[in-house]
């Protein structure tokens, strides 16, 4: 394909270069041009598959949600034309919305406050001389390998009703069986449990990454300052990592706000078909339910979506804000 | 470094246990017969229906379990292979190559991780319509062979990991760029490039949103079997579903086993550099 590969090769065959005909040196020329447009254009070539996939499937769907949710537009009526805001208004007064904003952000607190608390601990732990490091953090991270259906599936039958092992686990301790799915605060339990036991390992590792690049010498002067290892967690090491935690708290906030799968198999899961669902309705839960369930009202749900992303933007910029003041209190 | 306590042993292996129960508990449970499933206290040893409940499960003509699990290997292989190509090619590309814009498409690229895939399910799900790709696999490979997450780390690990001369060197020697790609580069990124391969498998392996929505009940994947399962007509049979559930985690297990070291480590340096 290039010049280069042939004119490198071509000595090795011959004493002393023969006397170059015409035919030779035009291929010669043709073999340098293409050698410049292979330095050109090699770039491009290989960034392009790239940039053609994504304008297709994923910068062109961005903007149509937009144009969508201006627009009436369902399965069987099809697209009924511009609309302007009407779609926004109509989900913004819808009850059903709210209650699903209610659910997404209660599940969300429940779920994601535990869990990089114990991500945290996790992390301190296993930051020390440890045997068996590998094993152990391949313990922590394997629920983070499972397929969130599977394991909505397990939990499905670990917070069922009746035989469940929670109830069970909660009588053997003398307490009441709870109905996991009959309220608000028990099936966002069950659902952060869920959430948290497949991601507290996985931020625990990140944690983990970031504490180890703390040097060493800061903890040495700490302890000779007197300060108990208590002390030195809460005021070197998680000071220290702020940016990794800043960092977690956003990738669980854009996961949150899009929580889907657990609550759909939390659902169907044992004995729960459909009962209590206003108590853990998520707004991803009411998207779908909304645009691809009976009528396909593709531009109420591209409304809703566009709702969603603007509230995921908004809550990334807040904790952006809010981590950066704390940064720089602690640098005074 | 501190040394550990016997106090973090057992916390840390308690924590360990937890992570593994719910897995472990869907193996028993799948090797059990049907009654095991409203066992109290729950049953914490295997029993010996294990081959029996797969029969069952195979023989199910609503989850198309084989189907579900050929279809996710099929699926998730040229997603995977797709991903590492373009990743390594684009971030080769970004990190030593020298081409106008490259600052502004590289930039582009880091927008784009930021954008929830969720938000265009609804566009993207008329655009399958209007291909005609409901209910074909393609509908679940193609709007997933890039990945600007593996441009990204591609770019940062060729940066430090592939020396100029190296490509200068190849380039003196009559290489061409591909050949420079494919003989120097490529050998070189193998060990981020693996890491990339194994999160993007797993990744595609577990999906289970888009997969429901685009496919129908003839062509799952294993995702959309287990969902017919657990919601099908068969739901009085407790047993099938957890020896599906188990199933299913099989190759990943495997495969987590056999990598899960490079699995940490990939996972471990991407945060410290994000």
């Amino acid at each position: 394909m290039s010049v280069n590969t042939h004119a490198a090769g071509m000595p090795r065959h011959a004493a002393s270069p023969p006397p170059l005909d015409p035919g030779q040196r035009r291929k010669q020329a043709r073999q340098v041009r293409l050698g410049r447009l292979d330095l050109k254009m090699s770039p491009y070539l290989y960034v392009a598959p790239f940039f053609i996939l994504f304008a297709v499937f994923g910068f062109f769907p961005l903007i149509y949600t937009g144009w969508v949710s201006m627009r009436e537009w369902g399965l069987i009526k099809g697209d009924q034309g511009f609309v302007g805001l009407q779609n926004f208004q109509e989900v913004l007064a819808d009850a059903n919305f709210w209650n699903a904003m209610l659910n997404t952000f209660g599940i969300f607190v429940v779920a994601t406050v535990p869990q990089l608390l114990l991500a945290l601990m996790l992390a301190n732990w296993l930051n020390r001389k440890l045997r068996f490091r590998t094993a152990l953090r391949m313990g922590i991270l394997l629920p983070n390998i499972t397929s969130v259906a599977a394991v909505g599936i397990v939990f499905g039958f670990i917070f069922a009703d009746r035989y469940g092992l929670a109830n069970w686990v909660l009588q053997s301790l003398s307490l009441d069986p709870v109905s996991w799915r009959g309220s608000r605060w028990a099936s966002w339990t069950a659902i952060a449990f869920m959430v948290d036991w497949r991601w507290t390992g996985y931020n625990a590792l990140i944690y983990l990454a970031a504490m180890q690049a703390i040097p060493r010498d800061l903890y040495e002067s700490a302890s000779l300052d007197g300060a108990s290892p208590t002390r030195q967690f809460w005021q070197l090491t998680v000071p220290l990592i702020q940016p990794t935690i800043l960092f977690t708290v956003i990738i669980s906030t854009i996961g949150g706000m899009q929580l889907f799968t657990e609550p759909l198999m939390f659902n169907y899961g044992a004995a729960g078909s459909g009962s209590g669902l206003e108590n853990f309705q998520t707004i991803a839960m009411y998207i779908y339910t909304t645009t691809f369930e009976g009528n396909f009202k593709y531009g109420l749900g591209s409304a809703m979506s566009w709702l969603l992303f603007m509230l995921i933007i908004f809550f990334a910029l807040i904790n952006f804000l809010l981590v950066r003041r704390s940064l720089k209190g602690s640098v005074k | 470094m501190w040394e550990a306590s016997p106090l973090t042993y057992v916390a840390l292996i308690i924590a360990v246990l937890l992570a593994i129960f719910p897995i472990a508990w869907s193996f028993i449970v799948a090797s059990r017969d049907n009654s095991s499933v409203y066992k109290i206290p729950p049953p914490l040893v295997p029993g010996g229906e294990f081959a029996a409940n797969t029969q069952r499960l195979l023989a199910n003509d609503q989850a198309h379990f084989l189907i579900g699990l050929a279809n996710s290997i099929f699926v998730s292989s040229v997603v995977t292979i797709s991903v590492v190509l373009f990743s390594t090619l684009a971030g080769f590309a970004f990190a030593k190559l020298r081409f106008k814009g490259a600052n502004a498409l590289l930039l582009i690229i880091i927008v784009t991780m930021m954008i929830p895939t969720q938000l265009g399910y609804i566009p993207l799900y008329i655009l399958m319509i209007q291909l005609g790709w409901l209910g074909s696999l393609q509908a679940v490979i193609v709007p997933f062979l890039v990945k600007g997450f593996g441009v990204f780390m591609m770019r940062q690990y060729a940066m430090s990991a592939v020396p100029d001369e190296l490509i200068e060197a190849a380039r003196m020697d009559g290489c061409s760029t591909w050949r420079i790609y494919w003989n120097v580069v490529l050998p070189t990124l193998r060990p981020a490039a693996a890491v990339l391969g194994l999160l993007t498998f797993m990744e595609t392996w577990n999906e289970f949103l888009w997969p429901y929505l685009v496919l129908d009940g003839d062509t799952p994947t294993i995702q959309y079997s287990l969902k017919i399962l657990a919601t099908g007509n068969y739901t009085t049979d407790y047993v099938q579903v957890f020896t599906g559930t188990a199933l299913a985690i099989v190759p990943l297990l495997l495969v987590f086993i056999a990598f899960g070291r490079q699995i940490i480590g990939g996972i471990m340096e991407g945060s410290v550099k994000a």
